[in-house]
């Protein structure tokens, strides 16, 4: 089992989810380069939090043109768990993994805290180590993570069990508190929260692990 | 041709230009006269302090790199080290709060990985005037929301956790508001690299982002008084782009790997004609460019501009002969500009050429190393606060630490530090709203914490005494939270030195920063001068601010916030003592009597110290469950503080003492630390081993803060309304 952790040039997080994965979970791991055309032999991928090349524009936009992004969208189309963590989420959304948007926060600024998720579906790769309903402890950090959709699609989102995590105490205005959602195929989570910076009692909560290693426990099966 | 209005303009005085005349042996080119100005401006060549810097001390066991180098470097243990400075970006900040605190940002990260270090941590020492003032309270609110978005730009793309720091208002800072940043990197011990062009022949590489005319003079600015036409000097405030910068930072550290890099040194202030005289000078070496193969993004750029521009994100290096293709093959990666554009030679001489010309020629000790030196006259410090105390009474001393506790200075920063991604590398072991904040290094095992300390009123009131207690203060939030303290940075923000008053604040702070160096064993291993911080003739107060760094393991945090009750809580150090005189420069003083008078607190160095080592033991033997440090506010302030956890845990504290109830609670004396603990017997066995006080106060009670002496209660009151004014105050305040 190896996981891939994607390094576009303005990526920050790719080191912690690197360690996260290798160090904490203890699986393999490499760092993918973002002009690869290929996940290569990677079991798993991370596009991890950052500023992907910059994000002036729109978060995400560039990405999407990238050429690991290709090789991504394909590995998803096979069913290859895809994990988007924060800047990484957005980079789903650009480039249609997933339905929706992530705009600016309500308030109009960055914030890091830590929030509390709640666990709105164990039906998926990324949280079958946790209990429905289960209350989870990671910080967010981000400037434009409100996630907006027209109704339609959050109703099917909800109606397709795609709601994996919702804010209890919903910090940047999202539509119907969510943090993260998956694909319909159920093999690609997007979520701003930071699973990877909760991954050890020393940072203050380990509640971002059970995401890791469901993801370890789907690879094995 | 070369006027006495054009010597004028470039902050330049007469004698100065002799002296240019004399080293060249002729009469400069414009070129070479922007190049001598910003090179010898206050800021690059800190002639008015320089002659007093020497009184600090620099060395110790654990002292890498001193003082005149792009950052101070502490060895750690381990194969391991880390680089630390701090850095003033106050001009810039206020002609442009965004771009001037983001570029300060910036300007300090390069600092550390220049040196081959990944920068792990930054803090911030703000002040502004206050958000409320009558007549300039919306700019100020403007000034503070810029500076802090500027600093969260920045931070948090570039992927540095912004982990702590300070923010102060009062009016003095109205028209020179202070934005000081520090920043910490790490690396390893045998991975360091120098700002020092060596080895004639070898090739001059300038990497990074296009050089344009932004920030043209921007060290000239620093070293000039504010008029009513500040405004118009935005041009001279630099734009940052930390995506750049963290393509520059990979870049670096990738091309150092190749062992190809010889020197490197980034460009701040005096951007190309800084890195290059410095880098030529300390290697003893000359520099001979070529402007015309600078990559430049504005067309029709003159000489004079291309040397002068401090455009962000670039650096110079000297790379071995041979190996430049290595190099640049690593910036080539990250799409960045790697260009030849000269070479080092031998005679000594910065050589600047372009189309085939030379446009400046000047040996580049002149540059770095010989300019101007001045002992500016200094008489008594300036100070417009009486020495007696007004009469006062408390009316209610509930109501007066509610004041305090809602008050700019001491409410919540979370509004502040929540914008700054603080968790970033997931080394944040204490994040900001602590005593100290505390960073693990994953490659040793160990952890570094750091603080920042300064307190203009102490200052104003006592410069000398001002510095010993920033330095005392910042030692002891180290020791708080465990950490041995071991090496300092300074930013020392004045007026006009030119002004003998002025002069003597910062030749008495200099000396008084020393004296407590000294007796806490904290090097100062860098930092920097920021003078003439002046609006219309109203300088700042004195304000030398500190940056200390302790090193201690990794382990879970000691806390300030009470975890349970029926603990006993310990005043470690015990009451300390006051008088009338000494309460002058308290907060007390300022948000309930609205007076600043007399000194400011006494300290005994030999105490505190003795009090800090007592509380290191603590924390390390685990018989802490919280312990914060008194300082501004008092006992009552750190009281309240340490009630305002998640658990909502107040005390019940009752003393035996003679001091008047104001003093009592409120007086600013140094040396103290509130514990609670399950182990008060091993707490105060320690203390009396170390030859210190530890008052058994209290114990820990749910919900509610009192404070009695001599069975009589002083305060008396519940900790959910007293919390909710703390924590939304600064908000309210920003609202105006």
């Amino acid at each position: 089992m190896k996981f891939g952790v994607v390094v576009f040039p303005g990526s920050n997080c790719d080191h912690d989810a690197w360690y996260a994965v290798s160090a904490i979970l203890g699986q393999p791991a490499e760092l993918l380069w973002h002009d690869s055309a290929s996940v290569g032999d990677c079991d798993a991928v991370i596009l991890p939090g950052g500023f992907a090349y910059g994000d002036y524009l729109r978060c995400g936009a560039i990405a999407k043109f990238s050429p690991v992004m290709g090789a991504v969208k394909e590995f998803a189309r096979q069913g290859g768990l895809v994990l988007g963590i924060c800047n990484g989420f957005q980079i789903l959304v650009e480039s249609g993994l997933l339905p929706g948007a992530l705009i600016r926060n309500r308030g109009l600024k960055f914030i890091c805290r830590p929030v509390r998720l709640r666990t709105e579906t164990t039906a998926c790769p990324f949280t079958s180590a946790a209990a429905e309903g289960q209350v989870l402890t990671m910080p967010i950090a981000h400037g434009e993570g409100c996630y907006y959709a027209d109704d339609r699609t959050l109703d099917r989102l909800e109606a397709e069990d795609r709601v994996v995590f919702r804010y209890l105490d919903n910090p940047n205005g999202s539509l119907r508190d969510i943090a993260g959602i998956v694909n319909e195929g159920r093999n690609v989570l997007g979520m701003m929260p930071h699973p990877e910076r909760a991954s050890e009692p020393l940072m203050g909560s380990s509640d971002g692990l059970l995401v890791l290693q469901s993801m370890a426990a789907a690879l094995v099966i | 041709m070369i006027t006495p209005e054009l010597i004028a303009s470039h902050q330049l005085s007469q004698e100065e230009y002799a002296r240019i005349v004399s080293l060249l042996d002729r009469e400069p080119t414009y070129t070479e006269l922007g190049i001598f100005s910003v090179m010898w401006s206050e800021h690059c060549s800190y002639k008015s302090s320089r002659l007093h810097l020497k009184k600090l001390p620099t060395r110790s066991e654990l002292v890498v790199q001193g003082p005149g180098e792009n950052a101070g470097i502490i060895d750690i243990g381990g194969g391991y080290a880390i680089a630390f400075k701090i850095e003033s970006h106050n001009h810039p900040s206020f002609i442009e709060p965004f771009q001037g605190a983001a570029t300060g940002v910036g300007g300090i990260l390069r600092d550390i990985f220049t040196m081959g270090a990944r920068p792990i941590a930054v803090m911030d020492s703000l002040r502004f005037g206050p958000l409320d003032d009558p007549q300039v309270g919306p700019r100020n609110r403007r000034i503070l929301a810029g500076v802090v978005a500027g600093i969260a730009h920045y931070g948090n793309c570039f992927g540095v956790p912004t982990v702590g720091g300070e923010c102060i208002f009062e009016p003095a800072y109205n028209g020179n508001p202070l934005v000081n940043v520090f920043a910490l990197g790490v690396f390893k011990k045998n991975e360091i690299f120098y700002a020092r062009a060596s080895g004639v022949g070898n090739p001059v590489i300038y990497v990074g982002a296009k050089t344009g005319r932004d920030g043209i003079h921007g060290a000239s600015m620093a070293s000039a008084e504010f008029s009513e036409e500040s405004s118009q000097k935005r041009p001279n405030v630099q734009v940052g782009d930390p995506f750049m910068e963290k393509l520059l930072l990979e870049a670096c550290l990738e091309a150092m790997q190749t062992g190809a890099i010889v020197g490197i040194q980034d460009m701040g202030a005096a951007g190309l004609t800084c890195s290059t005289c410095e880098m030529g000078s300390r290697g003893g070496t000359g520099i001979e460019i070529d402007l015309k193969l600078v990559p430049q993004r504005e067309t029709g750029m003159t000489p004079y501009e291309i040397m002068l521009s401090e455009s962000q994100e670039r650096m110079l290096l000297v790379v071995e002969k041979g190996r430049e293709e290595e190099v640049v093959r690593v910036y080539k990666k990250w799409g960045l500009d790697a260009v030849i554009i000269g070479v080092v030679t031998g005679d000594g001489m910065l050589r600047v050429k372009d189309h085939g010309g030379t446009v400046a020629e000047i040996p580049n000790r002149a540059l770095a190393d010989e300019a101007p030196l001045y002992d500016r006259p200094h008489t008594t410090p300036r100070r417009d606060a009486p020495m007696e105390a007004p009469e006062f009474r408390s009316q209610n001393l509930a109501a007066d630490l509610a004041a305090l506790v809602s008050s700019p200075d001491l409410c919540s920063k979370r509004w502040i530090w929540e914008q700054y991604d603080h968790m970033v590398r997931t080394n944040t072991i204490q994040v900001p709203g602590g005593d100290a904040a505390i960073v693990r290094v994953k490659e040793t095992g160990s952890s570094v914490a750091m603080a920042l300390d300064g307190n203009g009123r102490y200052a104003h009131l006592s410069p000398r005494e001002g510095a010993w207690l920033a330095v005392a203060e910042c030692c002891r939030n180290l020791s708080v939270v465990g950490a041995l303290p071991v090496a300092a940075t300074n930013c020392l923000n004045f007026g006009n030195p030119e002004r003998p008053e002025i002069m003597a604040q910062l030749v008495e702070a200099i000396e008084g920063m020393g004296e407590a160096c000294r007796h806490f064993e904290t090097p100062i291993t860098g930092g920097n001068v920021s003078l003439y911080n002046e609006t219309l003739g109203d300088p700042v107060f004195p304000t030398p601010v500190l940056g200390i760094v302790g090193l201690m393991k990794t382990g879970a945090p000691v806390t300030i916030d009470f975890k349970q009750p029926d603990q006993i809580v310990i005043l470690l150090g015990g009451l300390g003592g006051c008088d009338e005189t000494r309460f002058g420069g308290t907060e007390y003083a300022k948000v309930v009597l609205h007076r600043l008078w007399g000194l400011p607190p006494a300290l005994d160095m030999d105490y505190e110290k003795r009090v800090q080592a007592a509380m290191r033991e603590i924390v390390d033997r685990g018989l802490a469950a919280s312990a914060h440090d008194l300082s501004d506010g008092g006992l009552a302030v750190a009281l309240a503080e340490a009630s305002f956890g998640p658990a909502g845990i107040g005390a019940e504290l009752s003393f035996q003492s003679e001091l008047r109830p104001e003093f009592l609670l409120f007086h600013e004396g140094p040396s103290r630390v509130l514990i609670s603990t399950e182990w008060p017997g091993e707490v105060c066995r320690i203390a009396a081993e170390h030859g210190v006080e530890a008052l058994r106060a209290g114990f820990t009670v749910a919900g509610k803060i009192a404070i009695l002496n001599h069975w009589e209660t002083l305060i008396d009151c519940e900790v959910q309304p007293l919390r909710e004014s703390w924590a939304g105050a600064l908000e309210a305040g920003l609202r105006g």
